[in-house]
C-alpha cells in the first residue's frame, strides 16, 4: 500500500485569546480522502483548530499546511478549503441556486457552466426543484444540505464541517449522518468533522481525534479509541465506563492481578505493570455479563439498585462495595429485578488496563 | 371583566391624545384648506378649491422642487456617513459601541433650536471655522458657509444623522457574523462580501432611515430661518410663513394637506417595497 498523502498539516499550532490559551501546540496530520473527527467537550478547542484550517482565524504560533503549501498567514478566501457552519449561515436572500452558485460566481466562473455544475449538485442531495426558495423557506435538514453543496461545489481540498447537525433533531441527525458520509465515500473529499456526540465521531469516521483542553488526547480509528481508550478521559468521554481502580499485585504468564481498594481482584491479560502499580480497569456496560451463580475469575458479588428499561436494552445499575456500576442486557429480561444479588463477570480480554499516571 | 379596565385604564389616555392632538387638528387643517381666505387674515366658510389651483403657480412648484432636492441630498449625505459609520461601530466591543451610540442620541438633550444657534458661532463670516481657517492660512477670504443651501443642508444632515444611524446601526448590529465569514470561506474579498451580503440585508434599514430623515427634512423651517437667513423658501418655513407672516390660513393649510399626501404616499411606497423586504430580512 502506498504512502497516503498529507493533506492538511498542523505543526506546533497553538492558539491563545488573550492570556487564554485555548491550543496548546499540537501536530496533526489528516490523509487526503478521510473523515476524520475532532471530538471533544465544548471549550476543548475544537473548532478553533477548524478556524485555523479555514483561515477566519490566524494561529498564535505554529504553522498550517494544505496540500504542502504553507497557508499560515493566508486569507480565507484564498484557501482551497469550504466550511460549513453550525447555523448553515446561508444568506437569507439568496434563492438556494444563488447561494450555492456563490463560490463560483466569486471566482468568475462562466454562468452556463454553474449551472451544469449547481443542477449536478442539487441532484446530489435531492433538492430539484427548491432551486428558488429562500433559505428561510426549507426545512432544517434542506438547509443543512444546501449549506453542503455549497462548500462541495468548490471542489475543495478539505471540507471542513463545524457540528454541522447539532440543530437537527435525533431522527434526522441520525439521517443525515448516513447521508453525509455516503456522500463522503463517493466524492472522496477529505472531511474534517467537529463534533461533541460521540456517537457521531464512532459512527462517521474513518479517524477521531479526541481532545481534552486544548490537547490532542487520542488519535485512532473509532475501534481503536473505544476499546483501546490510553487515558481515563478517552475511555469515559467514549461511551459509559465502568472503572475499578487498584493496585497490581502479580504478574505472571501475560496476566496481572490487580486489587481493587483491598475489597477484591481482578485479572487482566496484560503484563506490562509491575507489582505495586497503580492502574485502572475500564470495562464497558456492554461487556458485563450478569449470573445469579459465581464464577471462578473476574467475578463480584452486588446488589442491582436500579434498571433503566431502553427500549432494545435494559441498563442494570449493581453497587457493589458502596460503588455503582453499570451493565447492560438485551431487551426486557425478566430474570433479574432490583434488591436481587447477583454476580458481574466479563471475558478476560475486555478489561482495558490504563495506568494512573495517564 | 377586570383585565378589559385595566387595559383600557392604559390605552384609553393615548388614543384619547392621538384623538385630540393628532386627528382633530388635521381635520381642522384639512377643512380649512377648503375656505376662502378674506383681507383681514380671517376666513370665509365656504368650499372652494382656488387654494390647491394656486399652489400650481411656478413660484410654489420652485419651492417644492427645492424642498425636495434639499430633502433628498441630505438623505445622501446622511447615507453616506451614517453607513460606515454604522459598519465601523458595530465591530466594535459591546462597551465601545454602546458608547458610541450613546454620543450619537447625546445631542437629543439639548433643544435644536439652540443646537442651530451654535452653528451660527460656527458657520457665520468671522465665526469659528472660518476664523481658523483664515488665521492657518488656508482662505484669503471667509467662506459663505451660511445663508445660502449649504447652510441649510449642513444643519439638517446634523440633525437627522442619528434618524440614518440609528436604523442602519441596528440592522448592521443583528447581522449575523458567520454570513460574513461564510463569504470569505467562499471566496468573496470584502468588497463582494458588502455588496452581496451585508448591503442587501441592511436594505430596509436604509429605506426606513431615509424615509426618517427625508419626511422632516422638506419640512424643518427653522433651520431654514436660522441658516438660510429667510432668504431661502422651503415647504416648512412656506407654511410656517402662510400661517403666521401672510395670515392665509386656508393657503397653508392646503400646502400642509399637499406634505401630508406627499408623505403618504411616500410611506405606502416604503411599505410596498421596503415593507416587504422587512419581511425577506426576518
Amino acid at each position: 500500500m502506498s504512502e497516503k498523502k498529507v493533506i492538511v498539516k498542523l505543526e506546533n499550532f497553538s492558539k491563545s485569546y488573550g492570556p487564554k490559551e485555548i491550543i496548546k501546540s499540537i501536530n496533526l496530520d489528516v490523509y487526503e480522502g478521510e473523515f476524520i473527527t475532532l471530538l471533544g467537550s465544548s471549550g476543548c478547542g475544537k473548532t478553533t483548530i477548524l478556524r485555523a484550517i479555514s483561515g477566519l482565524d490566524e494561529p498564535t504560533s505554529g504553522r498550517v499546511f494544505i496540500d504542502g503549501e504553507d497557508v499560515t498567514h493566508l486569507e480565507a478566501r484564498k484557501r482551497q478549503v469550504n466550511t460549513i457552519f453550525q447555523n448553515y449561515a446561508l444568506f437569507p436572500l439568496m434563492t438556494v441556486y444563488d447561494n450555492v452558485a456563490f463560490g463560483l460566481r466569486m471566482k468568475k466562473v462562466p454562468e452556463d457552466e454553474i449551472k451544469t455544475r449547481v443542477d449536478k449538485m442539487i441532484k446530489l442531495v435531492h433538492l430539484e426543484g427548491y432551486e428558488n426558495r429562500l433559505p428561510k423557506e426549507l426545512s432544517g435538514g434542506e438547509q443543512q444540505r444546501v449549506s453542503i453543496i455549497r462548500g462541495l461545489i468548490n471542489n475543495p481540498k478539505v471540507l471542513l464541517l463545524d457540528e454541522p447537525l447539532s440543530a437537527l433533531d435525533l431522527k434526522l441527525r441520525k439521517k443525515m449522518q448516513i447521508e453525509l458520509k455516503q456522500l463522503q465515500r463517493k466524492l472522496g473529499t477529505t472531511f474534517i468533522y467537529v463534533t461533541h456526540d460521540q456517537d457521531e465521531a464512532l459512527s462517521m469516521s474513518d479517524r477521531v481525534v479526541v481532545i481534552k483542553e486544548g490537547n490532542i488526547e487520542q488519535i485512532g480509528t473509532p475501534i481503536e479509541v473505544y476499546e483501546k481508550p490510553v487515558s481515563l478521559y478517552v475511555a469515559d468521554f467514549l461511551g459509559e465506563a465502568n472503572i475499578f481502580k487498584g493496585k497490581v499485585t502479580n504478574v505472571s504468564n501475560n496476566k496481572t492481578t490487580v486489587n481493587i481498594k483491598d475489597k477484591f481482584d481482578l485479572t487482566i491479560t496484560e503484563d506490562n505493570y509491575q507489582i505495586g502499580d497503580s492502574v485502572n480497569i475500564v470495562v464497558r456496560p456492554e461487556n458485563i455479563r450478569l449470573t445469579l451463580v459465581a464464577r471462578k475469575n473476574n467475578c463480584i458479588q452486588g446488589t442491582i439498585t436500579n434498571m433503566v428499561y431502553d427500549g432494545y436494552i435494559t441498563k442494570v445499575f449493581i453497587k457493589v462495595n458502596n460503588t455503582s456500576y453499570e451493565a447492560i442486557i438485551n431487551g426486557n429480561n425478566k430474570n433479574y429485578k432490583i434488591n436481587d444479588e447477583v454476580y458481574l463477570y466479563w471475558a478476560l480480554d475486555d478489561s482495558i488496563i490504563i495506568g494512573d499516571k495517564k | 371583566m377586570k383585565n378589559k379596565i385595566i387595559r383600557s385604564i392604559f390605552i384609553v389616555p393615548v388614543i384619547l391624545y392621538s384623538l385630540l392632538l393628532i386627528a382633530l387638528p388635521i381635520i381642522y387643517v384639512l377643512i380649512i384648506s377648503f375656505y376662502k381666505n378674506d383681507s383681514y387674515g380671517g376666513m370665509i366658510r365656504t368650499f372652494t378649491l382656488e387654494n390647491y389651483m394656486s399652489i400650481f403657480n411656478s413660484v410654489y412648484i420652485g419651492i417644492f422642487l427645492k424642498s425636495f432636492l434639499i430633502a433628498v441630498i441630505t438623505m445622501f449625505i446622511c447615507m453616506i456617513i451614517s453607513y460606515p459609520f454604522a459598519l465601523a461601530v458595530s465591530h466594535k466591543n459591546a462597551k465601545t459601541q454602546s458608547i458610541f451610540m450613546t454620543l450619537v442620541m447625546v445631542p437629543f438633550l439639548t433643544n435644536s433650536l439652540i443646537r442651530m444657534y451654535g452653528w451660527i458661532v460656527l458657520l457665520r463670516k468671522n465665526g469659528v471655522i472660518n476664523q481658523v481657517l483664515l488665521s492657518l492660512n488656508i482662505i484669503k477670504n471667509p467662506l459663505n458657509l451660511m445663508y445660502n443651501n449649504l447652510g441649510i443642508v449642513i444643519g439638517m444632515v446634523y440633525t437627522l444623522l442619528p434618524f440614518m444611524i440609528l436604523p442602519l446601526y441596528s440592522s448592521i448590529s443583528t447581522i449575523d457574523y458567520r454570513l460574513l465569514e461564510a463569504s470569505s470561506d467562499l471566496g468573496a474579498n470584502k468588497w463582494k462580501t458588502f455588496t452581496k451580503v451585508i448591503l442587501p440585508i441592511t436594505f430596509p434599514a436604509l429605506f426606513n432611515g431615509g424615509l426618517m430623515v427625508f419626511t422632516p427634512a422638506l419640512g424643518f423651517f427653522f433651520i431654514v430661518d436660522l441658516l438660510g437667513g429667510g432668504k431661502i423658501m422651503i415647504l416648512g418655513n412656506l407654511i410656517k410663513n402662510q400661517f403666521l407672516t401672510a395670515r392665509n390660513w386656508p393657503f397653508g393649510a392646503a400646502i400642509a394637506i399637499l406634505l401630508i399626501i406627499i408623505t403618504y404616499i411616500l410611506i405606502m411606497i416604503y411599505r410596498k417595497i421596503g415593507g416587504k423586504m422587512d419581511d425577506l430580512g426576518a
